[in-house]
């Protein structure tokens, strides 16, 4: 996890707050660095994680988790993470028997209406362990990304189906946490991927929106991100708060500054 | 807002991403609830407990509830799903409400619209108070609220323009600087539509606070994150004159300013133009004509 986005956040593994819904996003950039800091974040805060990993191999997460800090090969092997590695398994979906649901069934099925099996399979990784004793801190769902479901043929009200669904088990239920992400590819014409994010969005509570610079590729500013709080249900007294930050990207961290404050411009 | 509420039919509360909406449909049901209304709720979005979060307990024991967050599609086979999905659910709440003032709030009209085709919501929702009328205690017009969360940036003209044509009063949320507006659009039968723009905040106890106007402060307000860093500190490069400097610069004349030094430089006789000659070696290639060149003028 990179200490100066929790400074950010005003969030530690200690402290991290359950029932919520965070929504990451990218525009013109990769935003899968977040992906890696949460992922490393609720490892560290003693969660038990489930992660459907529809874009990387288990090895390349690994590799960067390593350097975040933590073992995700020591994690899966403890119980702490239940990783569905979907380079992988998507093979497996053809070589077994129809019969047996697999979280991935809707890409043997010509025309598959909803994403109940990969639902089942999140449930089943998530439920609590009935030994008395809480091994773990709260259940987190971390998906990367929503957006290739959509490549793969699901229709948006399907996946914002799944996610509902999700957060009535995993937030409601179970008082645990989502990550997703998705991706803007801020193609006004890709209607299903703007119901998605926009279909999320009003469901969050905190998005962080990681967008390329205006100006072009730059070597000392990667990006911006933007965060925005929103409590969804409940009135505040002052508005939804949000905070835009300039980012650069290194080997082991990310370090943030205000817009036009990168230390290579001063 | 009271204006709001002394309408009936169809309201849409229009919000976004960046100004949601929920706060402000609670703090109209509780209203309605302290008015002595009935008050159904379909809740598709956030559970019940969270939803109730806010309301005291005097109002919560008068809000009729019907859960579709739950289990919307019956996945769980538990049986406790509510029967005919999402469609069944909303001609379920019209059948069950009693004679008399009823406000019915959906949470959210776009989770319904996203699922049911666009036609079939709004005959329900056409359904809902033609059926309200049916069953007595005057025209469906001053009985029957229904106030609709929709979300501006899900839905496409289409249906938004249908659902526009149904509703009696459309309130659009945005704001600016921190303060919430809620632009209201009224039609009212052979009237023209008025438009009118409130300012308005949402309190923790979910009563409505109407502010006169838009805020008057249009400077952002200093951000705590951001540390007051001075651009000037820690450079490579110095930019400060010392007292030497700063004189000398001040007392340098400019080449182009005209000043009455210059002036009389140019008025006092210089040096005699003897004193300047040039010399000049012709090469191989000149062609000197000792003619005057303009001899042949008739000056």
């Amino acid at each position: 996890m990179f200490p100066e986005l929790n400074n950010l956040l005003n969030t530690t593994p200690d402290r991290a707050e359950q029932g919520k819904l965070t929504l990451l996003c990218d525009a013109n950039t990769d935003g899968s660095f977040l992906v890696h800091h949460f992922l490393s974040f609720y490892l560290k805060a003693n969660c038990k994680v489930c992660f459907v990993a529809l874009i990387q191999s288990f090895s390349h997460y690994n590799i960067v988790g390593q350097k975040l800090g933590v073992s995700l090969t020591v994690a899966r092997e403890c119980g702490q993470l239940v990783f569905l590695e979907g380079l992988k398994s998507s093979v497996d979906v053809f070589f077994r028997a129809q019969a047996e649901p697999h979280p991935l069934q809707f890409l043997r099925e010509a025309n598959a209406e909803n994403l109940q099996p990969l639902y089942e399979f999140v449930r089943e990784a998530l439920k609590p362990v009935d030994d008395g004793e809480a091994a773990w801190r709260c259940p987190v769902l971390l998906v990367d990304d929503l957006s290739v479901l959509l490549s793969l043929g699901m229709g948006a009200v399907a996946v914002l189906d799944f996610i509902h669904y999700c957060r009535a088990t995993v937030c409601w239920e179970r008082k645990g946490n989502i990550v997703a992400l998705v991706h803007d590819s801020g193609d006004t014409e890709d209607e299903e991927n703007n119901i998605l994010l926009n279909g999320l969005s009003h469901q969050s509570h905190l998005i962080l929106r990681a967008e390329g610079l205006a100006t072009g590729f730059c070597r000392d500013v990667h990006g911006q991100l933007r965060i925005l709080w929103r409590t969804p249900s409940q009135p505040t007294t002052q508005r939804d708060w949000s905070l835009t930050y300039q980012y650069k990207i290194q080997d082991k961290s990310v370090s943030f500054f205000a817009k036009g404050m990168s230390p290579a411009v001063l | 807002m009271e204006s709001v509420l002394a309408l009936r039919g169809l309201v849409l509360l229009r919000d976004s991403v960046e100004w949601e909406g929920r706060s402000l449909l609670k703090a109209l049901i509780k209203k309605a609830a302290l008015g002595g209304e009935q008050v159904h709720i379909l809740g598709c979005e956030v559970s019940e407990e969270e939803f109730r979060a806010g309301f005291d307990s005097s109002i919560n024991s008068r809000l009729v509830y019907y859960d579709l967050f739950r289990d919307p599609l019956n996945w769980a086979q538990t049986g406790e799903a509510l029967p005919g999905g999402p469609l069944g659910a909303l001609q379920a709440m019209c059948e069950r409400t009693d004679p008399g003032p009823v406000t019915v709030a959906l949470d959210s009209l776009s989770w319904l619209l996203l699922r049911l085709p666009c036609a079939a919501l709004c005959q329900a929702l056409c359904a809902m108070s033609r059926q309200h009328a049916c069953r007595g205690g005057g025209p469906a017009a001053e009985q029957l609220c229904v106030l609709g969360l929709l979300h501006r940036e899900l839905h496409g003209p289409g249906p938004m323009g249908a659902l526009s044509s149904l509703a009696q009063a459309e309130v659009t949320l945005s704001g600016t600087a921190g303060q919430a507006s809620a632009h209201m659009l009224r039609r009212r039968p052979r009237q023209r539509p008025t438009l009118e723009t409130l300012w308005f905040s949402v309190l923790p106890d979910l009563s409505l606070d109407l502010q006169g106007g838009p805020p008057l402060e249009s400077q952002p307000h200093p951000d705590p994150h951001t540390p007051q860093v001075d651009p000037a500190s820690h450079l490579t490069f110095n930019l400060h004159l010392s007292k030497r400097e700063r004189e000398a610069k001040d007392s340098l004349t400019l080449p182009f300013q005209f000043s009455s030094e210059k002036q009389q430089a140019l008025l006092r006789p210089g040096p005699s133009p003897a004193t300047s000659r040039i010399f000049y070696e012709p090469d191989a290639f000149d062609d000197l004509d000792p003619e005057d060149p303009d001899g042949d003028l008739d000056v």
